[in-house]
């Protein structure tokens, strides 16, 4: 195998009112940052169903990052403080299912921070890089219709003395 | 005129749907004398070759119950499979992987660790493990393997129909009865007995704006009888989870657990219930909502008490050494 760094793949969740907008300054500023988040555009940080995390990471993400406006700058009031009160939770969830913490980021960018922006990510693409791959195991959830394939029990059995 | 055949097979299962299809009461008569029963275990002395013995799609209707855990359970979920002409996931067990499917959170590894060496009332100085196969001086003899991951039913073969609740009520089993009698079945896929609302929409009990300084488990407090139960800081299910148990705990003053699994349209009944939760906490301070979140003391056993097997990611990430 080739010695080929690892290169993370991390989904970001960006509010359209200041981390989207903070991130276009990022880049219109002609600020550096990894390429390894993909952006996904969303209203509010508090759209953030904990759902599209999860499903996420079993579709193969190593990291998930979700920005939104700074708590008291919602463009909806108090959308991101829901954000605020589900992340902890979320983090505690994943833990459980074996997910560390670091590959779940929250922080809070406006639409004039582009510097924060580009080394928000720089910051976190080099804490999951140091992490490694996730490799979630993706196993069909639902048999098809057409083939019915079944996971197969692992083969290794724990060691057995009689 | 021949009488519809009706099995009846328990996987990874407490028993209790088995207690809740005899809850139709004197009606089990009319269900011997409609039906002819050819596989129950529980019940009437079956053996599995009188199940091998029959033609494919010979059982009319198949109720089957329990997760599956060991390869006993997922070759009994193939075989009826292709005897029945109308496999019914019977139970929150076989419907998402249930109570059994909480052992995804370990794996075969730590739960043998666990139940036959840690256990304080295990006595196994030599540190034996059951095996699949062991040589006697009678023969060789065999038990079915232990598979890491726990499955619902639907997650191993085609299910026609669905009938959840741990166990479900008793009007449920017989309308499902009665519809494979008359022959009115649903469309494929269906939920028999159970709505496509929430617990919540059904829940006849007061509800004004939530907002939650503390999370109490049910053990921690005695509700109040009208009230809404999460407006009172008491973890209930009811925002995520499928309605039809016509508020069977709810009426008893206890909070919904979720055994009729995710509502109409949520792919991960977890994310959904945390999701509610946690917006109906009255704090915008990061240390206080911590606070309030250490309430919640088992996240994985609150949000998929019943469905962590058929959830998106189904179990805890297995151990790098054990993938090799």
């Amino acid at each position: 195998m080739n010695q080929k760094e690892f290169e993370p793949k991390i989904v970001g969740f960006l509010c359209t009112w200041c981390s989207y907008t903070g991130a276009d300054m990022a880049g219109t500023s002609r600020m550096k940052y990894p390429p390894n988040i993909l952006i996904v555009r969303v209203m509010c940080s508090g759209r953030v169903d904990p759902t599209f995390i999860l499903k996420a990471f079993h579709e193969g993400a190593d990291g998930v990052l979700i920005a939104g406006c700074h708590p008291g700058d919602c463009h909806y009031i108090n959308g991101n403080m829901k954000t605020l009160r589900r992340y902890p939770l979320l983090v505690k969830l994943l833990e459980r299912f074996g997910i560390e913490n670091e590959r779940i980021g929250l922080e809070w960018i406006s639409a004039a921070e582009g510097e924060k922006f580009s080394n928000v990510v720089k910051k976190f693409t080099s804490v999951v890089k140091k992490l490694g791959p996730l490799n979630w195991q993706i196993v069909e959830n639902q048999i098809q219709p057409t083939e019915m394939t079944v996971e197969k029990p692992s083969p290794k059995l724990p060691e057995v003395r009689v | 005129m021949t009488k519809p055949k009706l099995a009846l097979y328990w996987a990874a299962s407490c028993g209790g749907c088995e207690i809740a299809v005899l809850e139709i009461k004197e009606k089990i008569l009319d269900v011997a004398n409609v039906f002819d029963i050819v596989f129950w275990p529980c019940v009437m002395d079956f053996k599995y070759e009188d199940v091998e013995k029959l033609a494919d799609k010979e059982i009319d209707l198949c109720l089957f119950n329990g997760a599956i855990r060991t390869s006993e359970h997922e070759h009994f979920a193939k075989l009826l499979r292709d005897k029945s002409k109308v496999l019914v996931a019977y139970g929150a067990c076989a419907c998402e992987g249930g109570i059994p499917g909480l052992a995804n959170e370990f794996d075969r590894k730590s739960i043998f660790q666990r139940v036959y060496i840690e256990t304080p009332s295990t006595y196994n100085p030599d540190k034996k493990f059951p095996q699949e196969n062991y040589d006697m001086p009678e023969g060789k003899v065999h038990i079915p393997a232990f598979y890491d991951t726990v499955r619902s039913l639907k997650q191993t073969v085609l299910v026609e129909y669905f009938i959840p609740g741990c166990p479900p009520l008793e009007k449920t089993t017989w309308k499902a009865l009665e519809a494979v009698i008359k022959g009115e079945l649903p469309p494929v896929g269906s939920f028999l007995g159970a709505g496509d609302k929430t617990v919540c929409e059904e829940c006849p009990r007061k509800k004004e704006e939530k907002k939650i300084k503390g999370f109490y488990r049910s053990h921690l407090k005695i509700p109040e009888p009208e009230k809404c139960l999460l407006e009172q800081g008491i973890i209930c299910a009811g925002p995520a989870t499928r309605s039809g148990c016509e508020g069977t705990c709810i009426k008893a003053n206890l909070p919904c657990w979720g055994c009729y699994g995710p509502a109409q349209g949520v792919s991960d009944v977890g994310a959904k219930f945390m999701s509610a939760l946690a917006s109906v906490i009255d704090s915008d301070d990061e240390k206080e909502v911590a606070k309030i979140l250490e309430g919640i003391v088992d996240p994985i056993g609150t949000f998929y008490r019943f469905a962590l097997a058929s959830s998106l990611l189904r179990r805890k990430k297995m151990s790098q050494e054990k993938k090799e």
